[in-house]
């Protein structure tokens, strides 16, 4: 009976109108696939051929994509208006302390989640979870005055007196958020996190116990190795985020140049010349602030879609 | 002289310790500023050079954000007008090219990487959307082809011969004229669904292919059920995506920093987290409902 149904299904796939239905889906998946790309991906290329545009090639009706007279100059423009060493160098170093925390003190959190049963651990990973359903904005006003007047429960205050220390304007409150587990969407981390512990087989952690660990070996002896791709998506989610981020620089830092807050000043620097070229200028600017990110994704993305999948986000 | 304690309270104990570093977090930089954020939406905030005053007033900033503000009923209204608009297209789009991705083709990881850029591309800060005038002056100056600017005019007309309603149509075809909009906020779903899609075990397809069901019938009796948690997971994830792109945010945070109207920009942010805590309520009773779960 069942060879009966395999013979007609194979001797069905020979037809010509099947053939044709498998061939027109392939057209199908085809276009769509490279339309959608297309979509994507035409800005990033609208934004590199105006980058090597002279400003005569923006207006010569024949140059579509490929710039006739190939220059350097709009990068060396958008690099002086946005003070590209400095500001790089400060989001750079922002994105790489608050990533690298962010992977310790979530991981830590997400195991103790994972493995260490606690009472109370389950209504606590609850609210983790809850933090990155509240808007931030609900919180803007209350974090910037507890950096503004920072005072661990009115203990600094008992000794010096004043009201707390200003931590505005440098690096700390972005360490003490990542440090803490609480930088931005962290919630999702430790999500993350301890879904892939939870996946890790038992036998191994105990195998770990019976050869002697403790319970903080077992953890970056065995758990963390284990925990690459979870490691690897969460790096390239809290870096990229932070790069990117423009809601907390802004709320925290005025002296510090951080790239995402400079961008605006692409306008302003060119808003004496005409429009044309304040957009080509513009374009170049955002292409240098993405294009460190794009450099990052090329090298991670092998890890990354695998990834994911394997971090149990999916259970 | 102290008791030994067991593995099992050990491990509790060192659990404790493992996850205390958050937990100071959480309660410092969390659940006190959540606290004192409303608080401050019932008083009135001076902050001076060395240290900020509070003065109860009560409803007050309530009142007059509902009643004197110019523009924040009509903000919030527009925002969870587009936050629901948006949902069902972002999800479906997902689905879709989650369906699209998982299929075996040459230069597969190449799309799935292309597909995922732009959730790297922080697309609220830069002019990826060649919607304003200078950018469509630059296009024509350049003769460059209108990518974006396709409007769906043959579209909306397929669709309304074919027996559509009028109103459906006019959804998907304001879609359509959106798609680098939803493409560029459906990232992270797509890559939830891709790894669904994986996880849902090929020996149910093969029982289905031997039984005898179509492409169509496997997808709707097999992949949409199995992948129907992750239809929830991703509209939550899609509600909380939007506090970045969305016009009322930006209003609250303009009225703290440039106004300088503390308490009306906490008070409106409690109301705008209220109203998305409703949503996201209703939206998970209602999903939750017509979960599948495979156990």
């Amino acid at each position: 009976m069942k060879a009966g149904v395999t013979y007609t299904r194979f001797a069905r796939q020979k037809q010509p109108l099947v053939k044709l239905q498998h061939w027109a889906w392939i057209l199908i998946r085809a276009t769509l696939v490279t339309g959608l790309c297309f979509v994507i991906l035409y800005p990033i290329f609208f934004k590199i051929s105006i980058a090597f545009k002279e400003r005569a090639d923006m207006l010569d009706p024949t140059v579509l994509w490929i710039p006739k007279h190939f220059t350097l100059e709009n990068f060396r423009f958008a690099a002086d208006t946005l003070h590209y060493a400095d500001t790089f160098f400060n989001s750079l170093f922002i994105s790489l302390l608050t990533t690298v925390l962010q992977v310790i003190s979530c991981s830590l959190a997400a195991f103790g989640f994972a493995r260490l049963k606690f009472k109370g651990s389950g209504i606590l990973f609850a609210l983790a979870v809850f933090t990155i359903v509240v808007p931030s904005q609900t919180l803007m006003i209350p974090t910037y005055l507890n950096y503004r007047f920072f005072d661990v429960g009115g203990l600094l205050g008992w000794f010096t007196g004043n009201n707390g220390i200003n931590l505005l304007d440098s690096y700390w409150p972005f360490i003490l958020q990542a440090a803490t587990g609480m930088g931005i969407k962290s919630g999702l981390f430790i999500f993350i996190f301890r879904q892939f512990f939870r996946g890790i087989p038992k036998e191994l952690e105990e195998a770990a116990y019976i050869d002697g660990c403790g319970v903080f070996q077992t953890f970056y002896r065995i758990m963390m190795p284990n925990a690459f791709p979870a490691i690897i998506t969460v790096l390239l989610f809290s870096f990229v985020w932070m790069w990117n981020d423009n809601y907390y620089v802004s709320l925290l830092l005025t002296r510090i140049k951080v790239l995402s807050t400079m961008l605006p000043t692409m306008w302003t620097a060119t808003q004496f010349e005409d429009g044309l070229y304040a957009y080509m200028i513009k374009n170049t600017g955002e292409l240098l602030f993405i294009a460190p990110i794009i450099i990052l994704y090329v090298f991670v993305q092998r890890y990354f879609v695998e990834s994911v999948e394997r971090t149990g986000v999916v259970g | 002289m102290m008791k030994r304690l067991t593995i099992s309270q050990k491990k509790s104990l060192l659990g404790v310790l493992f996850v205390s570093p958050w937990f100071l977090g959480f309660v410092f930089l969390f659940a006190i500023p959540l606290y004192e954020s409303l608080v401050y939406s019932f008083n009135h905030l001076v902050v001076a050079i060395g240290g900020f005053d509070t003065e109860f007033v009560g409803l007050k900033y309530y009142e007059e954000i509902f009643y004197k503000h110019p523009t924040f009923n009509r903000m919030l209204v527009d925002s969870i007008v587009d936050l629901v608009i948006n949902i069902p297209s972002i999800v479906v789009f997902s689905l879709f090219a989650a369906t699209l991705l998982n299929q075996k083709f040459r230069g597969r990881v190449l799309a799935r990487a292309i597909f995922f850029l732009p959730v790297l591309l922080a697309t609220n800060l830069l002019t990826i959307e060649q919607s304003s005038d200078l950018a469509t002056v630059a296009q024509t100056v350049t003769g460059g082809a209108d990518g974006e600017g396709l409007k769906s005019s043959e579209l909306e007309a397929l669709l309304l011969e074919s027996g559509f309603g009028s109103g459906i149509t006019t959804y998907i075809t304001g879609s359509v004229n959106r798609i680098y909009d939803i493409i560029s906020h459906s990232g992270v779903q797509i890559l939830i669904f891709l790894a669904g899609l994986q996880s849902v075990s090929p020996s149910l397809y093969e029982a289905a292919k031997i039984e005898g069901a179509t492409g169509f019938e496997a997808f709707w009796k097999i992949t949409f059920p199995m992948v129907s948690p992750l239809i929830l997971t991703n509209i939550v994830y899609t509600v909380i995506d939007s506090y970045n792109y969305n016009k009322l945010s930006i209003l609250i945070n303009e009225t703290a920093f440039k106004a300088l109207d503390f308490s009306l920009s906490a008070a409106m942010s409690w109301v705008y987290f209220a109203v998305t805590s409703i949503i996201l309520l209703i939206l998970v009773r209602v999903v939750s409902s017509k979960v599948f779960y495979y156990d």
